[in-house]
């Protein structure tokens, strides 16, 4: 096992845990918010730091210098490797911008503590690839929604019916992987299905989709934003499916995904109400990932999990944008015009800009990734895979008819000055830039998620010594460090 | 590349880089809030405008002093991933050829010529700057789109093309009319990306890659495409309906009329000229394949017969200068599209050019018209004749009747996607939302959103809403 040269998972892991600690004692809601500012944005450097750490060592996996949790556990419970590598700031950078562009209009009802403490859940989360800490950090994770629900006075039972069915289809499936063997690939439906339906549930699959519509309805809008956007439930899939599952199995998620991809996406178009527009906008790009994840070909998970990343900044800044406007209008509707633009019309820039984005249009990080994804899915499902298209397609009207009513339509005359704010333009500049240079330099970061979906197929056909895609032929992997133009 | 001369790459490059550069200058000062002043944009684009010519012309005559007709400038491959029999090519590749160069230099000729009129048509106007971004984007749409070597090139020429169109439609966005308008045309656009992007992928599926050199040769319009009869039937239908989208071709003909709720410099150039032939432009890129499927060519001879017909008979009744010239541009794009089917591709690269430019001219000057003709009936010394069409009046009343009808309701077009394609989708998606609302409801023992209280307009205590 290859060693980081410092303890950055650890301490990007603990760094939230201790800020939490520290914010759960004060009264004054803005110093509250500059310490989880503070401790937030040490974890996104910490986790930077692993992600350049690794990229150096050159390693397919690597755990932390001195390992403080192995010592104790006897286990190695913390590791990087090519897949979670990229996600790991990636999640760390959402949670910091969230909370950086927490306006004061919402510091009485953001809770910095409890965003902490989730974030050190989703960090550890992406830091693990054992199935049992796994299962326990995805349970956990769970935990910090439902009681902002509680304490808001907000109904619970849609979020906690779905979740408890989460977590205790995951426990019963994989307590009988384990007994069948968790090595072998040959399972009972006994353990796939209860597995299949946790990761649907997680995953916001129709019809299982209900949950994430009801918490996007009652939490504050930060931290249903947070739960989602890190697209932890594809992150278990990949961990827990991924090498388990038999051929069919995939097949069966990626058709439900391509599904839930066109039905959201139909679902978006028809809003009234800007949370739940976006809810099923984010919905249908999951399902895209998940269609990519399941493809299970090289390009098709390339694609996915390219377009994971994509989906991640762009949703997650048109989500900040969408809140940076709910916190100068309140709930936003969708059912008239509200003519924002004169008054934001840097919002409507990033309105714009990230929308785009997240539908791949060319020149942002999910152009190339939409068209390996489809490219992937066209050949996992000849002519079905063609909805995905499709569903791309209704997402950009959705989005578009989304921009219009909220900034365009009509003169809104505003008592008070609407303008972005600094700690805003921050949070979204940073990820257009992430954006537009992951889409005008595509190549590394589309190069090293293809050497992460083979080193996923790898694991995974290697457990059933079945061969795939020529993997085990002799090969020459996309090195994303020295990939050289190729003539035709 | 470097293996080419070099005269050639550099100003191809050049052709390519300077609409790139005016979208980088326009964007990113708009972007960080810091807007350019009139003069300098007006500058900038009249700057980039004339680069761009100068370098199309100067390509144009190295081609024509060394006899080269197909000057490839690739500069590699964008995203290539190469692993055992997985292999991803997205290269961006920009072709001149007797095609491109022409379409180029006319993008050039008349974005620079109404680049100009813009700057004092718009001069003071709110949206100036927001005018020349999309017109940036514009621009550099139709230089990609007019010079891409394969179809991701094209696709995103072509999307760039379709989302400044739409923002420039809706360009008077503080009224809902253009907001509506512009989502319409949106909507059908996206229809024709969709179209191409399957094209696209069907293309990689079969031929690995989708660079036209391999599927058309690299001698337009006399390549020979590498398909089957039934494969070039498949694509090009996917084609003819992404250029159907794309140039307001029936059954798509009722975005164009709305089209013109944008300013008047932007309907000139965009829908009277260039945007409204960039499906036709497409199918002469892809003309080769026509020569494999008889099946193929009928229908885009149908397509552009019924475009023919109905534009022509339409554009008689509009009661508006702009709607009136718009299905006279449709008009002309139509024989244009059966001049492709019938396999006149040079007659069809000429008429495109010929239409454009007067077009364009018609359009700038639509603001004058009744000065115009208010000085031509006084050099007259009477009125401007109004004659009927001799076909009109060999048909019965009712025929008449239905006939007017028909065209002042523009075919009825608009009305028949609507409902009958978008409201019995929206209609499902209706009926399924509220089955969710009882299954949350149900689930919650009582209202499950919140969003259903949010009044349309009403600004929510933020306490309570957030």
């Amino acid at each position: 096992m290859n060693h980081l040269h410092f303890a950055w998972l650890e301490a990007a892991i603990l760094l939230p845990l201790a800020g939490a600690l520290a914010v759960f004692r004060m009264r004054n809601p803005i110093q509250a918010r500059q310490t989880s500012v503070l401790f937030s944005g040490l974890a996104a450097i910490c986790s930077i730091g692993a992600w350049q750490d690794f990229f150096t060592l050159h390693a397919e996996v690597a755990n932390d210098r001195w390992d403080l949790v192995s010592q104790i556990c006897g286990a190695r419970y913390l590791v990087i490797d090519e897949f979670s590598a990229p996600l790991l700031p990636l999640v760390a950078l959402l949670y910091f911008l969230t909370i950086l562009a927490t306006l004061s209009t919402k510091l009485k009802r953001f809770s910095f503590a409890w965003t902490l403490v989730s974030e050190s859940i989703a960090l550890a989360t992406f830091s693990t690839s054992e199935p049992r800490l796994l299962i326990v950090l995805l349970a956990l994770a769970a935990i910090p929604p439902y009681f902002e629900l509680r304490w808001r006075g907000k109904p619970t039972t849609v979020y906690a019916l779905h979740m408890a069915l989460f977590v205790g289809l995951l426990m019963l499936g994989w307590h009988f992987i384990e007994s069948e063997g968790a090595t072998s690939r040959e399972h009972s439906l006994m353990a796939l299905l209860p597995l299949l339906l946790a990761m649907l549930i997680r995953n916001g699959m129709a019809p299982f989709h209900c949950w994430m519509t009801d918490l996007f309805e009652h939490a504050t809008f930060g931290t249903a934003l947070l739960y989602a956007t890190p697209l932890v439930g594809a992150y278990a899939t990949v961990r827990l499916v991924l090498p388990v599952a038999p051929d069919w199995i995939l097949r069966s998620m990626g058709l439900i995904a391509i599904f839930t991809a066109v039905y959201c996406s139909g679902m978006a178009l028809i809003q009234r109400e800007a949370r739940r527009f976006y809810t099923y906008l984010f919905l249908s790009h999951s399902a895209q990932v998940l269609v990519g994840l399941e493809a299970a070909t090289s390009l098709g998970l390339a694609g996915g999990l390219s377009v994971w990343l994509s989906v991640s900044l762009s949703l997650g800044g048109f989500g900040l944008t969408l809140r940076a406007l709910e916190a100068r209008r309140g709930r936003l509707s969708l059912a008239e015009y509200q003519g924002l633009y004169e008054h934001a019309p840097a919002l409507a820039v990033f309105f714009i800009l990230t929308g785009l984005a997240s539908v791949g249009f060319p020149g942002t990080f999910g152009f190339v990734g939409t068209e390996l994804l489809i490219d992937g899915a066209v050949a996992a499902y000849p002519f079905i895979g063609m909805a995905v298209v499709l569903a791309a397609a209704l997402n950009g009207i959705a989005f578009v008819q989304a921009y219009f009513k909220l900034f365009t339509g009509t003169s809104y005359t505003s008592s008070v000055p609407l303008k972005i704010g600094s700690r805003e333009r921050f949070a979204v500049l940073s990820l257009a830039a992430l954006i537009l240079g992951g889409g005008i330099f595509p190549q590394p970061g589309v190069a090293s998620r293809h050497h992460a979906a083979v080193h996923i197929l790898d694991h995974r056909y290697n457990r059933s010594g079945t061969p795939h895609e020529g993997v085990h032929q002799e090969h020459e992997a996309a090195d994303p460090r020295n990939s050289t133009p190729l003539a035709h | 590349m470097l293996d080419q001369p070099l005269i050639p790459v550099l100003l191809g490059l050049v052709v390519v880089a300077t609409p790139l550069l005016l979208v980088l200058v326009l964007g990113l000062s708009s972007l960080f809030d810091r807007p350019l002043q009139e003069r300098t944009t007006g500058r900038c684009v009249q700057l980039a405008s004339w680069i761009g010519l100068v370098a199309s012309l100067a390509m144009l005559a190295w081609m024509l002093s060394t006899g080269a007709r197909y000057v490839p400038i690739e500069p590699g491959n964008w995203v290539a991933i190469e692993h055992g029999h997985s292999h991803y090519h997205f290269e961006f590749k920009f072709v001149f050829d007797r095609l491109s160069v022409p379409f180029v230099i006319l993008t050039f000729v008349l974005c620079g010529t109404i680049g100009a009129f813009g700057t004092k048509y718009l001069h003071r106007e709110a949206g100036f700057n927001r005018f020349f971004v999309l017109y940036a984007f514009f621009l550099l749409g139709m230089v990609v789109a007019s010079l891409a070597g394969t179809i991701e090139t094209l696709f995103t020429g072509w999307e760039l093309v379709g989302l400044s169109s739409t923002l420039l439609v809706a360009y008077y966005h503080e009224r809902p009319a253009p907001v509506r308008n512009g989502l319409r045309v949106w909507c059908v656009y996206r229809v024709s990306d969709a179209a191409l992007l399957i094209a696209a992928v069907a293309l990689h599926h079969l031929r690995g890659e989708g660079d036209f050199s391999l599927l058309a040769g690299q001698g337009w319009p006399y390549g020979q495409a590498g398909l089957t009869s039934n494969e070039a039937l498949f694509i090009g239908l996917l084609l003819l309906l992404a250029a159907a989208g794309k140039s307001a071709l029936v059954p798509f003909s009722g975005w164009l009329p709305r089209a013109m709720e944008g300013p008047t410099p932007s309907s000139a150039v965009f829908y009277g000229a260039l945007s409204v032939h960039l499906g036709a432009f497409l199918l002469l890129r892809f003309s080769p394949l026509l020569d494999l499927s008889i099946g193929l060519r009928v229908a885009v001879i149908c397509v552009g017969l019924v475009t023919v017909v109905f534009a022509s008979v339409t554009a008689r009744v509009q009661t508006d200068i702009k709607s009136a010239l718009s299905f006279a541009s449709l008009t002309q794009v139509g024989i244009i599209v059966v001049e492709i089917g019938c396999g006149l591709r040079y007659l069809a690269l000429a008429h495109i050019i010929g239409h454009a430019c007067l077009r364009t001219l018609q359009f700038v000057r639509a603001p004058m018209i009744l000065q115009d003709y208010r000085n031509m009936e006084n050099a007259m010394g009477s009125r401007l004749p109004r004659l009927a069409s001799t076909w009109i009046l060999l048909l019965p009343d009712r025929g008449r009747d239905w006939l007017y009808r028909f065209a002042l309701e523009r075919g009825y077009l608009d009305a028949i996607l609507t409902d009958y394609v978008v409201e019995p989708v929206l209609r499902v998606f209706r009926w399924c939302d509220r089955m969710e609302r009882l299954w949350t409801d149900g689930l919650s023992g009582g209202s499950s959103r919140e969003s259903d209280r949010v009044q349309p307009g009403a600004i929510g205590p933020i306490e309570e809403t957030l």
